[in-house]
């Protein structure tokens, strides 16, 4: 109902968008928020930022049983993760969706291709804070994985297959995936397939949750109003119920293709959508800043980027036009996207191609890369304005290991970058040739279709 | 089930429940509104315009004005080229972006608070002196075709969404699409954002909403600097709109390539302005909570578990609007269910809301879940200014959002009986089905896999 000029509905960004921790004062303006580590009795890592100013807390845990551990089995972890608040321990889905709700929590749980979480937001008055968190720790230690429930959510997982169907922006995501990473783990769709659905059985979630939901493959990440002391019990409770056991063996590197591909994609559609890119990086890349900085000139500022002047501004191509590096625990892709009209789809890929050639050969100016850092440095405090944020920074950064003082130097690691370093990094990282392209849309209409 | 939270959060206003910062309002003589709250949790700020004007505002023929207008905000004035505005943002580290409703219109910037006053020079100048390039027109209107065709022409779900509105309303201007036609979009001219450009922007029709790590006083300042020399506007107000009764159930078919059936049903319901009382819109928004307020509410429990006859089932209602809208239920029949059943099921739900009292255990449930949620709100600046801007620009005193927990607490289960009795009548039903047409092109799919060169 609400038409929000670049994209995405108004009331995600209301739930991007947010606010605070009062650590930063003007002295301290490019700190982060004060972070603290410590590992719980039974081995899980644990990353605490107090906030007081509201009553209130966000426990995010996050398991390294993403997607990328389904092996033969797409679909599993998602499944896995759905399950949780369907039962456990002694509640069943209403139970359980009763308790934390009597008492105003939001809770949640998902996965993606890495990760696998459990969220809860609850008030720190004592009923809700112990109900929220005595449910939090019995959903991810004691799931039921009862058939009824099982068969339901597999049931749900297959629906939404067959609705992912029906919209080209994820029949296009999916399809650049099985490309980009052909032969790895990263290359399957989450969601699985309707037939590995079928063929799953409890015991494989059984399995899957027993490996993988241990207190040494998990990161317990906490921003709220408590102290300490308190944030070590909470965490001590959440995690009471995990067994130790091991964390998950590194994934396999990813190989850049050894040649370019296209795809087209035949779809009822009267836009076609556009992905092309490769291999990017990963989470610690030494290139990481640099690329993120050369991105944001390019494709990843929004309607001031280059790619975005000279598909939508200079020729009205498009409505959404992007690039980005999502950098995973092995390299994540570089994904450029677009939706055009179909009789444009060719015109609007040659643009963009065209348009990424020239930053590889020249790189961005001084001015362009000022810019951005303007920006990127003088947005710094939106990055850490609400707790939502502080909380997704914690459970990266725990995740993926990196340092804790990530966000004290992020702005002068961002100032350090150099046009030379850009542009240098960009041809060493980027390989057009070698590009996955993905084109979905009406085959009457789509390049050379 | 987070559609309904939504709807709750969307509908409520800043609250003084916990440590809320303190509202302050001001005029300038011109006309032009100007709320500041404080919150110092964090060094930055949002600032938010919000305009009276949204496609309900619109007539026949130009529906999707309000929002192509929006987007040629960004297009220059006289003092800025096309693109500047988001360069001058972008450069201070802010964030920015426009969005346009039924009922309002508004721009906003999310910045470090010591840059606030980049914003309100660049809003003061657009206010005033925007101008409308024929040729920046003629490609903006194609990137929001292109909007279109990606919001909604290619996404059955909205399509259905957007055929139910067209029926649900006859006279309302609810019936239209905020984003507009696609005819409507392709016989636009730039006279048409002129004339809308000049008959809405205008302080006096304009109220300015700041959050953040302020002094009300500074803002008020700035305010008078960059907006206090415009001189107020004639606003000619829209004629009263009253949507003519509704004689009997309707229905509708969307059919469209898609792979899931889809059941949208409506039913009439008043708004905060308009209600007989003033405690059944509140009393509405209590009983889409009974139905739809989480997962442990009765479309979850007994549709989606329970019977297992959806995948997916919501309600929702929106007590501020401008006009009179609808409370809307929505779902997908889960495997091997029929739509028919899928509704049945739905309309059973209601028909027990009307026969039985809701239990005081469900209404404390959803007390809980709104007291809860005003605090969650109050971790975003935005979220805030925008509950603050919304209530102002649909005509409603921001104050009334104080008030919202305690009108929902006063609600009692006799109130959520006599609402469901009153208002889910089967004469003032809308039913939308989508109807998934075959995917499959005519054309063989051509996949080719390696060989051409991605370049």
């Amino acid at each position: 109902m609400v038409i929000n000029r670049r994209g995405a509905a108004v009331k995600i960004w209301i739930s991007a968008v947010v606010c605070t921790v009062a650590v930063l004062g003007s002295s301290l303006l490019f700190a982060g928020p004060k972070i603290q580590t410590w590992e719980t009795p039974n081995g899980a890592k644990v990353l605490f930022v107090a906030a007081p100013e509201l009553p209130m807390m966000d426990v995010r845990v996050v398991f390294d049983a993403g997607s990328a551990r389904d092996g033969d089995k797409p679909g599993l972890a998602q499944l896995t993760a759905s399950l949780l608040s369907e039962g456990a321990g002694d509640w069943n889905a209403d139970q359980l969706a009763e308790r934390m709700e009597a008492v105003g929590a939001d809770f949640g749980t998902g996965s993606a291709r890495d990760m696998a979480w459990a969220t809860v937001r609850t008030l720190t008055e004592p009923k809700a804070l112990n109900t929220a968190l005595e449910t939090l720790s019995t959903v991810i230690a004691k799931p039921r994985f009862a058939a009824a429930d099982f068969d339901r959510t597999r049931e749900a997982m297959q629906i939404g297959l067959r609705q992912s169907e029906q919209n080209p922006g994820a029949v296009v995501s999916k399809a650049f995936f099985a490309t980009v990473f052909a032969g790895h783990p990263y290359a399957s769709h989450p969601g699985g397939t309707q037939e590995s659905l079928s063929a799953m059985v409890r015991d494989d979630l059984i399995q899957m949750h027993k490996k993988y939901y241990v207190t040494r493959n998990a990161v317990v990440a906490i921003v709220g109003a408590i102290d300490r002391k308190q944030a070590e019990e909470i965490a001590a409770q959440v995690t009471a119920g995990l067994p130790k056991g091991e964390h998950a063996p590194g994934l396999p590197e990813v190989a850049l293709a050894s040649e370019g591909v296209t795809e087209k994609v035949a779809f009822p559609s009267s836009q076609s959508h556009i992905r092309l890119g490769q291999p990017g990086m990963r989470r610690g890349d030494p290139d990481y800043f640099v690329l993120y900085v050369g991105n944001h000139v390019f494709g990843g500022s929004g309607l001031v980027s280059l790619l975005s002047d000279e598909v939508r501004e200079k020729r009205g191509l498009s409505y959404s036009v992007y690039s980005y590096f999502n950098p995973m625990s092995q390299a994540g892709p570089f994904i450029m996207g677009a939706q055009t009209k179909n009789a444009q789809a060719e015109e609007a890929l040659t643009v963009m191609q065209k348009t990424l050639q020239d930053y590889i050969d020249k790189g961005p100016t001084e001015e362009q890369l000022t810019a951005s850092k303007q920006n990127i440095t003088g947005g710094f405090p939106l990055r850490i304005a609400s707790n939502r944020d502080i909380v997704g920074y914690l459970a990266m950064l725990g995740f993926y290991d990196l340092p804790l003082d990530y966000l004290d130097t992020f702005v002068d690691k961002i100032n350090a970058v150099t046009t030379e370093q850009i542009r240098d990094a960009f041809q060493r990282r980027l390989k057009p040739d070698h590009f996955t392209t993905v084109v979905v849309g009406s085959s009457e209409a789509t390049p050379g279709g | 089930m987070r559609r309904i939270i939504w709807i709750l959060l969307l509908s409520s206003c800043c609250s003084v429940v916990f440590a809320a910062g303190e509202v302050h309002e001001f005029q300038l003589s011109n006309g032009m509104k100007v709320i500041v709250k404080e919150d110092h949790r964090a060094p930055i700020a949002v600032s938010q315009v919000w305009y009276k004007v949204g496609s309900s505002y619109e007539h026949r023929g130009i529906t999707g004005v309000s929002h192509v207008l929006e987007h040629m905000m960004f297009k220059g004035t006289e003092k800025h080229p096309p693109g500047e505005f988001s360069r001058i943002i972008a450069a201070n580290g802010g964030r920015e972006n426009a969005f346009t409703g039924r009922d309002y219109t508004a721009y906003f910037q999310t910045l470090s608070k010591d840059r606030l006053e980049v914003s309100f020079e660049m809003e003061a100048d657009r206010m005033r002196n925007l101008i409308l390039l024929p040729e920046e027109f003629a490609k903006e209107v194609e990137v929001v075709k292109e909007e279109r065709r990606l919001r909604t022409e290619d996404k059955p779900t909205s399509l259905t969404y957007e055929q139910f509105n067209a029926v649900a309303f006859r006279s309302s201007p609810y019936r239209n699409p905020v984003i507009g036609w696609m005819n409507d979009l392709d016989n636009m001219q730039v006279e048409d954002l002129q004339s809308w450009y000049q008959r809405w922007y205008a302080p006096n029709n304009a109220t300015m909403v700041v959050v953040g790590d302020v002094e009300p006083k500074a803002v008020f300042a700035l305010a008078k600097k960059h907006f206090g020399a415009f001189k107020p506007e004639k606003i000619n107000g829209l004629k009263p709109s009253k949507e003519a009764a509704q004689r009997g159930m309707i229905r509708v078919k969307v059919r469209a390539p898609a792979r899931q059936p889809y059941l949208m049903m409506g039913y009439k319901a008043p708004a905060v302005s308009t209600a007989a009382e003033e405690w059944e819109p509140y009393a509405l928004e209590m009983l889409v909570a009974v139905l739809d307020g989480g997962s442990s509410a009765r479309f979850a429990r007994n549709l989606v578990r329970g019977q297992e006859i959806a995948v997916s089932a919501g309600a929702s209602y929106n007590a501020f609007t401008r006009l009179p809208s609808l409370i809307q239920l929505d779902g997908s029949p889960a495997e091997g269910q029929s739509m028919a059943d899928l509704e049945a099921a739905l309309l059973a739900e209601l028909e027990r809301v009307k026969k039985e009292l809701v239990s005081q255990q469900e209404l404390e449930k959803i007390q809980a879940q709104i007291i809860a949620s005003k605090v969650y709100e109050q971790d975003s600046v935005f979220y805030q200014a925008m509950q603050i801007g919304m209530l102002e620009t649909i005509g409603l005193d921001w104050r009334l959002g104080d008030e919202y927990v305690d009108r929902l607490k006063a609600v009692t289960a006799e109130q959520v009986q006599a609402v469901a009795k009153k208002y889910l009548v089967e004469d003032h039903l809308t039913v939308a089905v989508l109807e998934p047409l075959p995917m499959e092109m005519k054309q063989p799919m051509s996949q080719v896999a390696g060989g051409s060169r991605g370049h």
